[in-house]
């Protein structure tokens, strides 16, 4: 065979053989979703998500750790937000390029690649321990917030960066001070991307199983929490926790979570999507 | 005026000044129970004894186990991931047409999104089950399973990374190949993934570092039995899931058993620290590589 055409045929087979992978990587996710979708899809129903957990399968529902979840991410939110826009400007505005900056930059790089049961391992120590806020949600959301904080700061310095240099400029020829650009011009202009930013992040929370497990989330509560202070359970934790049963019943309404959790994550993620679809076509810089 | 200025930077010196006391918080506390956890059990028992049974009469306090059963899940994880992420990352950015990469990699990304919790459920009930048809003798938790499947969970940071390294490559690298005559192929082995081979190390030593810190897959499907063994077919137990094995039952907290989780999680943070580490070095060489 000609030098030539062998090339053409092993460049055509790589051509192939991607497509397959990558179809492959597509079959992978759609087969998971559906056997997702068979075990599980029956036993969503309003009874389900309204119902207290309970000893017999049948009877069982998320209620409580689906509050427990909205409660997660909400104190998370409140949390996280300040603080990591904060710090995101400080270093995008303020300490570029200086040596304090640097090493903030570098710890940050850090934090982002620590274990997630790590950060539970430290709100179990710090918060429920030594603040003494014991195994209540907010010894849970103080740790994911510190979680996620790493994150909120990453996407929130790379929608800073983005505002053009002429924007500030404008401002700064018109006598406003270095605060008053980034409070009155930047912020609202970079606002749509940082809120993207903060969605995926707390879609990434709301996931979490790990950390909370250490931090005292509970796998069993009785009620709905009703203030910060309180008990509680996770939908993830709740999942995990049927999974480990071995009867068949459990497997199914473990599925039935699953549904729920993936329903949250992905209207969440959507959410995210669309938004900075939208925000692209609304500013052309 | 100026003072509020002043003020208004402080406030947010300080924020950016919280995620520094965050990694203190890490090392102290790690630091602090595993230094009282050590003035029990000796540093060379810890590391050397064969057997991890903290939680039984007869104690021994080897972390080989534990981490034996981290390094089985991460390999198998990353031996599933970098070939598949890799010839993934490689046909959306040299050989798809726009239409088809604008598609299928959100798609793609959508694996990314997916809590760790459910990946869990699908290696327990899916892949196992599966698995257990194919080679007959293996036991209902195992490392291959859940390592497999965090391969699958793993791969989009590798062809996500490994994509964007390829990306940057100037187009002038690919003509000049063309000129000489290299097809698409040639090219893109012999001169492209050279060029980009920092960034995709990069890739896949993030990638390791997030199979090492994993916990919930493989605390479902891998099994809670601290086993020194490098099997894939037979329940192990990882340092993440003997964290989580403490965290659930009820050991008192001030118990030697409850340390055990601070010297098991000094241990993790010490592994994944080097590792990032080693990525971030090189992240930040080959960004002064292609900064043009």
């Amino acid at each position: 065979m000609n030098y030539s055409v062998y090339k053409r045929l092993v460049d055509r087979s790589f051509d192939i053989f991607g497509f397959v992978v990558s179809l492959a990587g597509l079959l992978i996710l759609g087969v998971f979703l559906y056997q997702i979708a068979e075990k599980g899809i029956g036993r969503v129903d309003w009874q389900f998500v309204t119902s207290l957990p309970s000893r017999f399968a049948e009877r069982a529902g998320i209620f409580t750790a689906l509050m427990g979840t909205i409660w997660i991410m909400v104190l998370t939110a409140i949390f996280a937000i300040p603080l990591g826009v904060m710090a995101a400007i400080y270093l995008e505005e303020y300490a570029k390029r200086t040596r304090f900056g640097n090493i903030l930059e570098i710890n940050i790089s850090n934090l982002a690649g620590v274990p997630s049961i790590i950060y539970g391992i430290l709100g179990l120590e710090v918060f429920a321990r030594t603040f003494q806020l014991g195994n209540s949600l907010l010894t849970g959301s103080l740790t994911l917030a510190l979680l996620v904080l790493p994150i909120i700061i990453v996407s929130t310095r790379e929608a800073l960066r983005a505002i053009p240099l002429s924007l500030r400029e404008g401002s700064y020829a018109l006598g406003a001070s270095k605060w008053q650009t980034i409070y009155r011009l930047i912020l609202p202009s970079a606002a749509g991307s940082i809120m993207t930013g903060v969605i995926l992040a707390l879609s990434r929370a709301i996931g979490e199983a790990a950390p909370l497990i250490v931090a005292g989330a509970l796998v069993y509560v009785p009620f709905a929490p009703s203030s910060p202070m309180d008990e509680y359970s996770v939908l993830p934790i709740q999942i995990f926790n049927w999974v480990s049963r071995p009867q068949e019943a459990f497997e199914t309404n473990a599925a039935a979570g699953i549904i729920v959790l993936l329903l949250v994550t992905f209207v969440l993620n959507g959410m995210a999507v669309i938004y900075r679809n939208h925000l692209q076509n609304k500013h052309k810089w | 005026m100026k003072q509020k200025e002043k003020i208004i930077e402080w406030l947010l010196k300080i924020s950016g000044g919280i995620t520094i006391l965050i990694t203190i918080g890490i090392v102290w506390v790690l630091l602090y129970e595993t230094v009282v956890f050590f003035k029990v059990v000796s540093i060379k028992e810890f590391l050397t004894a064969k057997e991890w049974t903290p939680l039984f009469t007869n104690k021994q306090f080897g972390i080989m186990p534990l981490l034996s059963a981290t390094m089985l899940t991460s390999l198998i994880a990353i031996l599933v991931a970098l070939p598949f992420g890799l010839t993934i990352a490689i046909y959306l950015s040299e050989y798809a047409d726009r239409r088809f990469r604008k598609i299928v990699k959100p798609l793609l990304e959508v694996l990314a999104s997916i809590p760790t919790v459910v990946y869990g459920f699908f290696a327990l009930t899916v892949v196992t089950p599966f698995l257990q048809n194919i080679i007959p003798g293996m036991a209902g938790f195992n490392a291959l399973s859940p390592g497999i499947v965090m391969g699958i969970m793993i791969m989009p940071l590798i062809t996500s990374l490994s994509e964007d390294a390829l990306y940057v490559i100037p187009n002038s690298m690919r003509f000049g190949s063309y000129a000489l005559g290299a097809s698409r192929f040639q090219t893109t082995f012999r001169v492209l993934l050279p060029a980009a081979s920092s960034g995709i190390g990069v890739s896949v030593i993030l990638a390791i570092s997030r199979a090492i810190g994993e916990t919930m897959i493989v605390a479902i499907a891998a099994g809670q039995q601290p086993r020194l063994t490098f099997n894939p077919l037979v329940p192990v137990e990882t340092i993440t899931t003997y964290i989580v094995q403490v965290s659930m039952g009820d050991v008192p907290q001030d118990s030697l058993e409850f340390r055990t989780i601070f010297a098991a999680g000094m241990t993790l943070f010490v592994f994944t620290f080097i590792i990032n580490n080693i990525g971030l070095w090189l992240k930040r060489k080959y960004h002064q590589k292609y900064e043009l």
